[in-house]
């Protein structure tokens, strides 16, 4: 009798997503980004992946055993954040780099937070982060993607915007990923395919994108005073990967709809700033790691008011 | 309490760094550097040992009123002579230190040794607390230090390490790096000290050194307003 009666907290109603579930729904939508990166970038862009993602799952091992912790590998957010963090390298970044940025993406902002579901920012942009201020000069490296005319490097598309020669930018090229950049960033195309992808499995909801996305776009619009123009300045750099594939991480963005779009809107604002006035040329993924740590605030202030509750 | 355990307690069980969490600015400052680390380590213990057997020896003498000022001035007279000592006989050292050397004179741990230990202690005692939290300190900083410096710059007390040289992470040597690795250092030390290692007793009324001047005559009472603010919290 007594193991007849279960006594649980809520929710008593459990659906068949699991954590594992949608991690794999979110690996199919990088797949396409992550193929046509190794088709843009050439044979050398699996082996960046490879490091990232082998030494991410060793490391989240590594821990969960001299913790002496539940194995968390199996839930795939490691191969996630491995994956992430790649597509934000440039493909000639030295391997070693690249793990050492893994340890601090996997080690130090998830394991040592308390792992998946506790990590207050990220993994894969402090990863990023960490490595844009450790290794400048391997990370600002803008390798050409193979078959462009100029054999060494080029300047990446916001390089081009910086220094003015904005209309030297050709739009499909952009949209298509034909031009320098970090692995995963450059074809908008292959991300807006694994986004709708992940919209339509209900695994993001639009809010934070669009309102991103659109918050870049007006902003940029405002400065430069041509759509076309602006529309140049949101498919350079990495704002597509961060918006939809950084931005909508269920642990460090708000939960509440509303809390979405101000996040979006706060995303955009500050990468718009960091852009046109930073000191960097990118600003995407400084302040998706701004806002996560808002995040806490945001839904604190969205908070829905509970029927026939007393306003807090 | 025995004498050896005095000097063994602020090795690890009370270091002052990483369990009592004293003397932050300096530890992160000058740990960037084996040999900076060394030096700080080495200046700080000698102005400790020094004010804590002064001041133990004044104890009775100090006006309890105003024996923070008289701390200071004990323990700035011995950071003079460290400082000219060095300046005169180790300039190149003096000059790396910089200020972090006369800021000796507000470090948290001194003042806090002094308040804490030295003014209710024997000289002898004193002496010895003076030496174990020097040494505590010491141990800290090149822990630091050499993480730091083998990790960030590829090199140890300035050698060059083949291998390292070229695959270094600077970013440890920048001050992220500084509190990331004591961020790491404290977890480590509390685990290998099963998170025991501050000793409650010294810190309620009767380790308080503000017990006198606080007005609430138990504990209770201190414990009673912190429920009370967290619950207005």
């Amino acid at each position: 009798m007594g193991e007849k009666l279960i006594l649980t907290v809520s929710p008593h109603f459990t659906g068949k997503r699991t954590t594992q579930n949608i991690m794999l729904d979110v690996i199919l939508a990088l797949a396409p980004a992550v193929i046509v990166s190794v088709i843009l970038f050439g044979l050398r862009a699996i082996a960046v992946y490879a490091s990232t993602v082998i030494s991410a799952v060793v490391f989240e091992y590594a821990f969960d055993r001299i913790t002496k912790k539940e194995n968390t590998i199996k839930d795939l957010s490691a191969i996630i954040t491995g994956l992430l963090l790649a597509m934000n390298l440039p493909v000639t970044i030295p391997l070693w780099q690249a793990v050492v940025g893994t340890f601090f993406a996997i080690v130090i902002v998830k394991c040592l937070f308390g792992g998946l579901g506790k990590n207050f920012a990220n993994p894969a942009i402090v990863g990023r982060i960490v490595m844009l201020l450790a290794f400048t000069s391997a990370m600002s490296a803008a390798p050409s993607f193979l078959g462009s005319v100029d054999a060494v490097s080029s300047a990446t598309p916001l390089a081009v915007i910086n220094s003015g020669d904005i209309r030297s930018l050709s739009l499909m090229k952009l949209f298509l990923g034909q031009c320098s950049g970090a692995l995963g960033e450059t074809c908008a195309a292959a991300l807006l395919l694994g986004g709708l992808y992940l919209i339509i499995r209900d695994v993001i909801s639009w809010h934070t994108p669009v309102t991103f996305i659109a918050t870049v776009y007006l902003g940029s619009l405002i400065v430069t005073g041509s759509p076309y123009e602006a529309l140049l300045c949101i498919l350079s750099g990495g704002l597509f990967l961060g918006a939809i594939f950084m931005a909508t991480d269920y642990v460090t963005t708000p939960t509440t709809k509303w809390g979405q779009v101000v996040f979006g809107i706060g995303c955009g604002l500050l990468t718009f700033i960091i852009r046109f006035w930073g000191s960097y040329p990118e600003g995407v993924s400084f302040s998706i790691l701004l806002m996560n740590i808002l995040t806490p605030f945001i839904d604190k202030w969205t908070r829905k008011k509970p029927f026939g509750g007393i306003a807090a | 309490m025995k004498k050896s355990n005095i000097v063994l307690k602020g090795l690890l069980k009370e270091n002052p760094v990483f369990v009592l969490l004293l003397g932050t600015c300096p530890t992160l400052a000058t740990s960037t550097s084996v040999i900076s680390a060394l030096a700080m380590g080495l200046a700080a213990t000698a102005v400790l040992i020094c004010s804590n057997i002064v001041i133990s020896a004044l104890r009775n003498v100090i006006p309890d009123k105003v024996r923070i000022p008289c701390y200071i001035v004990v323990i700035a007279g011995f950071v003079t002579i460290v400082q000219l000592l060095m300046q005169a006989y180790l300039p190149s050292l003096y000059e790396m230190l910089g200020v972090y050397l006369a800021l000796i004179v507000v470090n948290c741990i001194i003042l806090g040794r002094a308040e804490g230990y030295a003014n209710s202690h024997k000289v002898g005692e004193a002496a010895l607390d003076g030496l174990g939290m020097g040494i505590g300190f010491l141990l800290a900083l090149l822990c630091m230090a050499i993480i730091r410096e083998v990790l960030g710059n590829g090199s140890f007390a300035g050698m060059a390490i083949p291998f390292l040289k070229d695959h270094c992470i600077p970013i440890l040597v920048q001050s992220p790096g500084g509190f990331l690795v004591f961020g790491i250092m404290i977890a480590l030390v509390s685990a290998l000290t099963n998170g025991k290692a501050p000793i409650k007793k010294s810190f309620d009324c009767e380790g308080c050194p503000s017990a006198k001047a606080c007005g609430k005559l138990t504990c209770s009472g201190c414990a009673n307003e912190e429920k009370e603010a967290a619950v207005n919290d």
